[in-house]
């Protein structure tokens, strides 16, 4: 019986081989950040990715997908290179890229010169990216910064109480977009931003930042995220900070709340909103947390997917439907695709997902605050859900667009 | 000094008067006007405090790197990954151990042991050729980033300060008066204060260590020419080899004190590699005096530019740079 079954299974293997070897591939190029002050964040994408291909599996009809990796560093010249890359070097016919929100712009707007390719966004979250000129071949299945804050203003003001508060950044598009969302929620329901701060991508003295935190304030946001977030944190701790904390989407993440030392401490009970929550109860939500953990060994991966994770998770299943939608079909300019990525609704772990005319996502946020399992480990505990989220916020199209677009000044303090 | 002062009476007057106003703008307890022009004293003292701190880190990287160069004329771009290594070794043992003091030997003598090795199978084997070393130690700098980045993974890492150094103490300097009359203290972190404490000791180590003791003489005829010294039967190269291991030491220890006060993951090797070069280009190539000037003015420029110019922050210790390669280019404390 034993040989019986050894010889089967021998054969069934020639047999897979061989028609591998006979398969039509298609080339998918991903990019993430796996070199500078985003390097977790670029990992943990990579694990979301991974995950997608263990449930959903590389095969589409009788073609076999393969997917090629590049590394950025969140500069928007290195994600150009990468793409570039990939598109030269590898002859990849659909991308899944990039990361970080200054990357998505100038990969939307590379995107361009190549309109016999498809664009996946995989994590980048600035507005402009779909919001101003978008490029017909590009396509987001995540919400942008603005989105993912949907939810927090009303909540800080009340629930929490908190009349005035101060922001620090980091200084790019999708910090901006992240507060923008926020100003436009707390102004509106009539909190006061009294400081915004803007520190550069990768800085590591925050001393002298968080000297310069006004005092006369009742909570302070964190728009910052991977290596910057750790370092705040550290040295606020050290400084004796004391203040409220509201956090944005990667600040409030596995990303940081993981992180070795004890002044992710200082986080416990920090409100925040997401694209997603740690301790969701969905069963979707839930299946994809199992996936994730049984993909890869505990001191390899995070204790539950950041958000990173899950926006490639979205990103590449919705490729893989897609394909699977048309059967592979890639012909006359990949036009069936593209057809069937723009009407796909994507039932993703993180809520139901469909795109606008601009191809960007109208999804489920999530106000979340910081909460400790006991056993020394941090979770983001939902406090509210909001589906169907779009990208004028609810706002009517036309105030929307007189709003401006995210900076560091704008949006005003006031109501729209 | 005096003869500075007889030389260049001008440049001593500007020198003079900026000293006398940072003196005032420390200790006075500022008019409101002067408060409303450019903030709270609270701000700009902290970020004065933090710019010194700081440049102390950068002396511990720096005065290993001119240390280095000063004697064997290497040019070891691979200084930033003794920085990083040191900080993995030292947060690897103060995890295990809980000790942070024990965390500091131990990186200290393992990062001294790589930089043995370096000099004994690379820079020895190389001596002189300075564009091949320039191009090994910068293979070598990636290879090692991506040998740590395999170990270590991408994830950010902090040594965990012992809690007798958490949290701030009030420094005896006012920063406000409050409406009662009473005086507000700056309240400052007493790690940085340490750390602070704990590079001017090295600092002045050195310098007693270089001017009054046989090794210290030694390795300054080497600076001057090695060759005479050799002549002289001196053993040039267990000099270089102990000097090579001290300076990567110092590298080791500083990465400890870098991930104690900031945090370590890839990517600090380079961002430590550049501070130190400009720190050493600025006070001159060799010079132990010119690494503390320079660190302390690189610390002091990036955080009061983070603070009262934050959008052009990163551009000011380069122009920094660029000012003193167009103005003196040997660097400020040079001797030659």
């Amino acid at each position: 019986m034993s040989k019986c079954s050894v010889g089967l299974i021998a054969l069934s293997g020639l047999l897979l081989s061989s028609a591998a070897f006979a398969q039509e591939k298609i080339k998918v190029g991903v990019t993430a950040t796996l070199e500078g002050t985003y390097t977790v964040l670029g990992e943990d994408g990579m694990r979301g990715h991974q995950t997608a291909l263990n449930v959903l599996g590389k095969k589409v009809g009788d073609k076999e997908l393969e997917f090629i990796v590049a590394s950025t560093d969140a500069t928007p010249d290195s994600a150009v290179r990468a793409v570039r890359k990939l598109i030269e070097q590898d002859k990849v016919q659909i991308l899944l890229s990039p990361l970080s929100g200054d990357e998505g712009i100038a990969v939307k707007n590379f995107a361009k010169t190549h309109p016999e390719l498809t664009f996946i966004n995989a994590a980048s979250g600035a507005q402009e990216t779909t919001y101003v000129d978008p490029a017909p071949n590009f396509f987001r299945y995540n919400m942008d910064g603005a989105q993912w804050q949907v939810g927090l203003g009303k909540y800080a003001y009340d629930e929490k109480k908190y009349r005035k508060i101060a922001t620090v950044g980091e200084d790019y598009s999708f910090i901006y977009t992240q507060v923008f969302g926020l100003v436009l929620e707390f102004c509106g329901a009539g909190g006061q931003v009294t400081n915004r701060q803007w520190v550069p991508l990768g800085t590591k003295d925050f001393a002298s930042v968080i000297a310069a935190l006004p005092d006369d304030v009742d909570a302070i946001y964190l728009g910052l995220g991977g290596a910057d977030a750790v370092n705040f944190l550290n040295q606020y701790q050290q400084a004796g900070g004391k203040a409220h904390l509201m956090g944005g989407s990667i600040m409030i993440d596995q990303t940081i709340l993981s992180s070795k030392g004890n002044a992710k401490n200082a986080l416990i009970g920090t409100i925040a909103a997401s694209g997603q929550a740690d301790t969701w109860e969905d069963p979707g939500w839930q299946k994809f947390v199992k996936a994730y953990q049984d993909a890869f060994p505990p001191n390899k991966r995070f204790p539950s997917p950041s958000l990173l994770a899950t926006n490639y998770y979205d990103s590449t299943m919705a490729l893989i439907l897609a394909l699977r939608q048309v059967n592979g079909d890639l012909s006359n300019n990949q036009a069936k695709f593209r057809e069937a990525l723009a009407k796909i609704e994507l039932d993703a772990p993180n809520g139901k997902i469909k795109l606008d005319s601009n191809r960007q996502a109208i999804g489920t946020n999530f106000v979340t605050e910081v909460v400790d399992d006991g056993k020394g480990a941090l979770f983001s505990k939902v406090v509210k859900v909001i589906p169907n989220v779009n990208q004028t916020l609810g706002y009517d199209p036309a105030v929307f667009s007189k709003i401006g677009l995210p900076s560091r000044t704008v949006p005003e303090c006031k109501k729209y | 000094m005096t003869r500075f002062v007889e030389r260049h009476p001008a440049w001593a007057l500007i020198v003079i008067i900026a000293v006398a106003i940072a003196l005032w703008l420390i200790f006075a307890i500022w008019p409101p006007g002067l408060e409303e022009a450019i903030g709270r004293k609270r701000v700009f003292l902290n970020a004065v405090f933090n710019g010194i701190t700081l440049g102390g880190l950068y002396f511990l990287v720096a005065s290993g790197f001119t240390l280095i160069f000063g004697l064997m004329r290497n040019v070891n771009l691979a200084h930033g990954s003794l920085y990083l290594f040191g900080g993995y070794v030292g947060y690897a043992i103060s995890a295990s151990t809980g000790s942070w003091i024990l965390s500091f030997i131990v990186a200290f003598i393992l990062t001294a042991m790589v930089g043995v090795l370096l000099q004994v199978i690379v820079f020895r084997r190389m001596e002189g050729q300075d564009l091949r070393q320039t191009m090994v130690t910068i293979g070598l700098s990636i290879v090692f980033a991506d040998l740590m980045l395999w170990a270590c993974g991408g994830d950010f890492y902090q040594i965990q300060t012992p809690s007798w150094l958490i949290g701030p103490v009030d420094l005896p300097l006012i920063t406000a008066i409050k409406s009662s009359g009473e005086p507000v203290y700056l309240r400052y972190p007493l790690v940085r204060l340490v750390i602070f404490a704990a590079s001017v000791v090295i600092g002045a180590g050195m310098w007693l260590a270089l001017n009054r003791t046989r090794i210290g003489m030694i390795i300054r005829a080497g600076v001057d020419d090695r060759d005479i010294l050799a002549a002289t039967g001196v053993r040039i190269q267990l000099v270089f080899v102990l000097v090579f291991a001290f300076g990567a030491g110092l590298a080791g220890i500083a990465g400890v004190v870098g991930g104690t006060f900031q945090s370590l993951s890839p990517g600090e090797d380079i961002r430590f590699l550049l501070a130190s070069l400009v720190v050493v280009i600025v006070g001159g190539m060799g010079s132990i005096p010119g690494a503390a000037l320079g660190a302390l003015i690189i610390g002091l420029a990036e955080q009061l530019g983070s603070v009262y110019i934050p959008t052009y922050a990163i551009v000011v210790t380069f122009l920094i740079m660029v000012l003193v390669l167009a103005i003196r280019p040997q660097g400020l404390l040079a001797r030659r």
